[in-house]
């Protein structure tokens, strides 16, 4: 068994007659967290469903746990939050995630389980539609804990979330990588590229660069990672 | 029927069930109006007809047309939601055969018919003097299959909208059509013989020809089990037509 969670290699994606993912090729590591960081409509989105396997994709390969993404092995090995929560709003938080435990054949006892880890206990049968933001986000990254996926695609899972429970988030992807899952997760804010062991940094549907935080720091000289992001780009417009 | 999830799981399909039957039980309005909104038109009509034999030669098309139009529609935007709230495609994420989300909807929904058909059933016969020549059950049996052909059509019809509003107005142009050529206005025999060809090729003609002989005759002959295989045939072939309409891949 190769020790690649994920393949991508010359991934093109075109959406509405725009490429929004072009030529993008890299590598994830089993059992590491990774961090895909780039503004908004960069592309960020898109590069994941196609690792999901829900994306059209133009060109390129992706292979994710050694399969072809979107392959139905894979339906029970990765678990994908998406951004917008897409969580049943008429339903209690227990009933929505004991619906999609069913559904992955996951043991009821798991339901309990990612709640706690989300901290959304004192919830847990407050109606989803009545959540706030934040906590509504977390319901969505409760589904995705569901089962013992081997890979982890969340997308943007701390957005609107205070510190202390984006800290405690952080800290559960770590553990989860240390258990030898493997997590990509989404973020537009740097301050949190620190916490991952690799960063993708992506800008208008390209690859700018792949790259450990540290690396990222000596290589363009800064301490922050903003300001190291910023520097790169300027390095790609100047060549 | 290659791949594992491809086919059907039961304990999924049920699950899927109860779990729409829990989104139902939550929405108290939107249940009142599935049961009762049937019956109210019934009792309306008894009282725009004020005449139990008039009452009693509309009522049993209209048995089945109620019902048949409140499950397209129900349906047409609960499936349309689950595609827009992106639910549906986390559920193409995981190991769920397409079958099993539409058959889903097909136990919960025929279960809220059933409920919705009987309590309109058992009105009009007590209290509005419908007076049927045939079995009450046949006549039971004829309206759930028409509920479930609407609840089919309408999963179907939700594949082509992509919003709300396309939704809602799939509902007149999916089912009145067919209310218009089912023989309720006029004979079908009597129609234009393109619009007897058109009444011939809609499901909802084979309901309210069933019911019909449900009204005056006791006999299950020949005509009236070909006209229910028809609807739930049709009924089947939309579900299955649904799920080829579910893609796991999108633009």
């Amino acid at each position: 068994m190769t020790n690649l969670a994920i393949v991508v290699d010359g991934l093109r994606v075109n959406r509405g007659g725009r490429d929004v993912v072009r030529d993008v090729s890299f590598e994830i590591e089993r059992g590491t967290v990774t961090g895909l960081l780039g503004p908004s409509g960069c592309g960020k989105t898109t590069l994941m469903r196609s690792i999901v396997g829900v994306q059209i994709v133009a060109g390129g390969t992706v292979t994710v746990l050694g399969e072809p993404a979107g392959s139905a092995p894979l339906r029970r090995k990765i678990g994908y939050a998406t951004q917008n929560p897409a969580i049943y709003a008429d339903l209690m938080v227990t009933e929505a995630l004991r619906y999609f435990a069913s559904v992955l054949r996951a043991p009821a006892s798991d339901v309990s389980r990612v709640i706690d880890e989300v901290g959304l206990s004192s919830h847990a049968n407050a109606m989803v539609g009545q959540l706030s933001g934040g906590q509504h986000s977390r319901a969505n990254l409760a589904v995705a804990l569901l089962g013992t996926p081997e890979l982890l695609v969340l997308d943007e899972p701390t957005v609107g979330l205070d510190p202390v429970l984006r800290d405690e988030l952080w800290e559960l992807f770590a553990r989860l990588a240390k258990q030898g899952r493997t997590l990509l997760v989404s973020s537009h804010v740097m301050d949190e590229a620190g916490r991952c062991e690799r960063l993708l940094l992506m800008r208008e549907g390209g690859l700018l660069a792949t790259d450990s935080p540290d690396g990222l720091r000596r290589r363009t000289e800064q301490t922050d990672l903003e300001q190291a992001f910023l520097r790169l780009i300027k390095e790609v417009e100047a060549a | 029927m290659r791949t594992p999830s491809a086919v059907m799981n039961p304990a999924i399909t049920m699950a899927t069930a109860q779990r729409i039957l829990t989104q139902v039980r939550h929405d108290h309005r939107t249940l009142a109006l599935m049961i009762l909104l049937p019956s109210l038109l019934l009792i309306l009509l008894r009282f725009v007809f004020n005449s139990e034999e008039m009452f009693s030669r509309a009522a049993p098309a209209l048995l089945a047309v109620f019902p048949f139009a409140i499950m397209f529609i129900v349906t047409s935007i609960t499936t349309l939601r689950e595609r827009t709230t992106g639910t549906l495609e986390r559920l193409m994420t995981m190991p769920m055969a397409k079958l099993d989300l539409l058959f889903g909807y097909a136990i919960a929904f025929g279960m809220v018919a059933v409920l919705q058909v009987s309590v309109a059933a058992t009105i009009s016969l007590t209290w509005l003097g419908l007076e049927i020549g045939g079995s009450v059950w046949t006549l039971l049996v004829i309206a759930v299959l028409d509920a479930l052909l609407g609840m089919a059509l309408g999963l179907f019809a939700s594949a082509f909208a992509t919003t709300e509003f396309q939704a809602v107005q799939f509902m007149p142009a999916f089912v009145m059509p067919q209310v218009l050529l089912c023989g309720l206005f006029a004979p079908r025999e009597s129609m234009h013989v393109v619009l007897e060809w058109a009444s011939n090729v809609m499901p909802l003609s084979y309901a309210v020809d069933a019911l019909n002989h449900v009204t005056v005759s006791s006999d299950i002959d020949g005509t009236l089990i070909r006209n229910l295989i028809i609807v739930g045939g049709c009924g089947l072939a939309a579900l299955v037509l649904g799920a080829a309409t579910l893609r796991r891949r999108t633009p």
